[in-house]
């Protein structure tokens, strides 16, 4: 037990600095004769591309934005914690704000309600963001596609990066996914932002059908509204 | 061996000429179900009919609203059922007019008729007079049209302006100077709302004045998806969407009752054994995320409890694995049994199991060294979030919440299916009320769920090789006659999980109407929260343990 032991917790720091002195003078701390030590050889620099280097560093310590939508949440929560543990990626730690995420993963289906919530969320994450769709409904709607509410995947919003199949992933599939936007960050890849979720027009632009003449009522001619065409979407 | 059924003494049985005569002149005609008596009523006289069952009959328990469109009316279906013995049923059918949808709302009998109302209004578009907040509550405000309705036509397009989505923390949110109080958004992006649920709190300082939860973030069509599918196989795969937190088998089991008892099919006993073994391990996965997340939410213990119960729920799933294919997305119950047997070698198959459930008391105990018996936990949940055993019942509260508030209800036992009714367990009542209670509750049924696994594997183990019948002889296509209606529930692992179908006569549902018991446990939350500090509504909400998949369909 601790409490047996009465001596106060002490350091003697005398030693430790003469200690980490000789080791520096000497050269034989292990610390200093590393594997990437050697590889360098004697010549302390290395000579890159600082843009490079910069990919390097992104794709090796990511920060996840922590955003569940609906089953594959389930999985994506399995995947940071024990047994899978996302964290030896370099990909584990869950951000609960936006603001301190680069790496957004969609785990679920996305609907007309909650759609404009997540695009929010995405506008609030700094540059450069990532995303990765997980999972079949953000790839397509998956088995609710055809869903009278249900957005026809995530790229309909926010570009994504990587899609991962299946319904939902298993945890693997995702380190999988997470280890593949690694690779592509490093060689400097992203998705082409393809995507223009909100194009508003003006509501006197609109073509006059049934709906148009219904809401007439409410709104102005020279609002801006969007129009969610179900019927066009893939 | 078999478990004690409760004492239905006091709770006397109605035939339906009693029925009949208790609502006497209220009553226009006949309507019956394959699971009670149904009554036509006129549309002005919900509440008084309610409310001569509730008084006079002992109806407390309002199930479910099923509201439909036929050609020629609309229909408002309410489905009520005892607390203390749900096997007696009885439906109260409400025909409303096809031009002008008009109907009196059962708010004034039930508080939970709000929140099924407002669906019923969202989806089907029948309007409740009298209701006092008829207003979309699935989808959005600015949604034109009721998609299941008859006349919906879903590939018009929706025009949504976009004031509808500004930032609301734009401007100063701030009321006039002189309120005292401030309002709070919650969610919809929120770690402690479990998904995608939006809270629009008022605060007067810490103190909740109001509190309202906003879903409809998950609704993802799955009554509609129902009825686009054929019984035999296309539906079974959605219930495991319903409550995704690996809750699937006991989803696909309110399907297959329901649909086993409308198209008269008999499930061999073998297979009804690996159903309970397979619902109860789904149980104690459910359960233990519950767990861990309500710790989460209470003092953010990320590290301890909540890994140690995804290794728990890591273990249970690779049991399910072995059994089912498939880690959370089972799709193992087929009309008539199940699709296949336990997995070779089943020596191992059944030692796992064994072993897990071996090891389960010292997981259990290590719960409660640091969960029930942690004082800051006590603190922050003993005597916090208090819902009344009569709340509870008027808001139709099941599983473990309303067995948190000392309401012994439980359809394994109360209304038996499966194998539950020839083994050997106890239900869990905590009449605390608080959210200890419910945390109580939870961690005891993980206990007597695995009593229920032990006993369903020596049962197989013992099976004579020859009788293993997985399923029954079921036929290709299932067509059940026109007309025929059934509401089934069973106990999920939230609460009574029930289902309504319509037949057509043709081998699709003519509507499917999911009853989900997050979505009227949900409705508690203000009654728990209003006066508490900020914390403990979140602890309540946590204690409720909803699925928003669930909550929204």
């Amino acid at each position: 037990m601790s409490s047996d032991n009465q001596q106060p917790f002490v350091t003697d720091r005398s030693r430790v600095t003469t200690d980490t002195q000789d080791a520096r003078l000497t050269g034989q701390d292990d610390r200093f004769n590393s594997r990437l030590r050697e590889a360098f050889g004697s010549s302390p620099f290395i000579l890159t591309k600082f843009d490079k280097f910069m990919n390097w560093v992104r794709g090796s310590s990511m920060f996840m934005l922590q955003f569940g939508i609906a089953c594959c949440s389930i999985e994506m929560m399995h995947t940071y914690a024990v047994k899978h543990d996302l964290d030896r990626f370099g990909a584990g730690v869950p951000r609960a704000s936006p603001r301190q995420a680069d790496v957004i993963i969609i785990p679920g289906t996305i609907v007309s309600k909650f759609a404009p919530r997540m695009k929010r969320v995405y506008d609030q994450m700094p540059e450069p963001k990532f995303v990765i769709g997980m999972g079949s409904c953000t790839i397509s709607g998956g088995p609710f596609q055809e869903g009278y509410n249900v957005v026809k995947g995530a790229e309909e919003v926010i570009p994504v990066d990587i899609h991962i199949p299946g319904c939902p992933p298993r945890p693997e599939a995702l380190v999988y996914g997470v280890a593949k936007l690694q690779e592509r960050i490093a060689n400097g890849e992203s998705a082409p932002v393809v995507v223009k979720p909100y194009e508003l027009e003006q509501f006197g632009d609109l073509e006059r059908d049934e709906i148009v003449d219904q809401l007439a009522a409410e709104i102005d001619t020279d609002d801006l509204v969007m129009r969610y065409n179900w019927a066009d979407s893939p | 061996m078999s478990i004690e059924l409760p004492e239905t003494a006091g709770v006397t049985e109605q035939s339906p000429e009693e029925l009949e005569a208790l609502l006497d002149e209220l009553v226009i005609g006949r309507d019956d179900h394959l699971n009670a008596p149904g009554y036509v009523i006129k549309p002005d006289t919900v509440v008084e009919s309610l409310r001569r069952l509730r008084d006079d009959a002992g109806f407390d328990h309002l199930s479910c609203v099923t509201a439909q469109e036929y050609d020629d009316r609309y229909e408002s279906i309410y489905h009520l059922k005892k607390f203390d013995d749900p096997t007696q049923e009885v439906s109260i059918v409400v025909p409303a007019d096809k031009e002008n949808p008009v109907s009196q709302s059962a708010n004034a009998v039930f508080r939970t008729a709000d929140w099924h109302e407002r669906e019923a209004y969202d989806l089907v578009g029948i309007e409740y007079d009298e209701h006092p907040n008829l207003k979309r509550i699935l989808l959005p405000d600015t949604w034109q049209g009721h998609p299941l309705g008859q006349s919906y036509d879903q590939d018009q397009p929706q025009v949504v302006p976009l004031r509808e989505h500004k930032n609301p923390l734009l401007e100063d949110q701030r009321a006039a100077s002189e309120s005292e109080t401030m309002y709070l958004n919650i969610g919809p992006h929120h770690p402690a709302t479990h998904g995608v649920l939006h809270v629009k709190a008022v605060l007067d300082g810490e103190q909740v004045v109001d509190l309202e939860p906003d879903i409809g973030y998950l609704h993802r069509c799955e009554e509609q998806m129902c009825q686009n599918s054929t019984y035999r196989y296309q539906i079974m795969p959605y219930p495991d969407r319903w409550d995704y937190i690996s809750a699937g088998l006991l989803n696909e089991w309110a399907y297959a009752r329901v649909a086993e008892d409308m198209a008269d099919i008999e499930v061999p006993e073998y297979a009804q054994v690996i159903r309970t073994m397979g619902a109860e391990l789904c149980r104690m996965a459910a359960h233990f995320l519950a767990l861990g997340t309500f710790a989460l939410d209470i003092y953010g213990d990320f590290t301890a409890i909540f890994m140690y119960s995804i290794r728990d729920r890591e273990r249970v799933q690779n049991i399910l694995e072995d059994l089912t294919g498939q880690r959370l997305m089972f799709n193992y119950f087929r009309l008539g049994g199940v699709v296949w047997d336990l997995p070779e070698p089943r020596e191992e198959f059944i030692e796992n199991a064994r072993d897990y459930l071996e090891e389960l008391p010292t997981a259990l105990e290590e719960y409660h060294d640091m969960m029930t018996a942690n004082e800051i936990l006590q603190l922050r949940t003993v005597d916090t979030g208090v819902l009344p055993p009569e709340v509870a019942k008027s808001y139709g509260a099941t599983g473990p919440v309303a067995r948190g508030s000392g309401i012994d209800y439980d359809l394994r036992r109360d209304d038996p299916y499966g194998y539950y009714d020839k083994l050997d367990w106890d239900v869990v009542v905590e009449d605390g009320c608080d959210n200890y209670s419910r945390l109580l509750v939870r961690m005891r049924e993980v206990e007597q769920s695995a009593k229920i696994v032990e006993q369903c594997l020596d049962l197989l183990e013992d099976w004579p090789e020859d009788e293993r019948t997985i399923q029954a002889n079921v036929p290709r296509t299932i067509k059940p006659k026109d007309d025929t209606e059934i509401y089934r529930a069973v106990e999920g692992a939230k609460g009574e999980l029930g289902i309504y179908i319509r037949a057509d006569g043709t081998e699709k549902p003519a509507r499917f109407k999911i009853r989900s018991p997050c979505f009227s446990n949900l409705q508690t939350l203000p009654e728990m929260s209003n006066g508490e500090y900020v914390p403990d509504a979140i602890a309540s909400l946590g204690s409720l343990d909803i699925v928003l998949g669930e909550v929204d369909r």
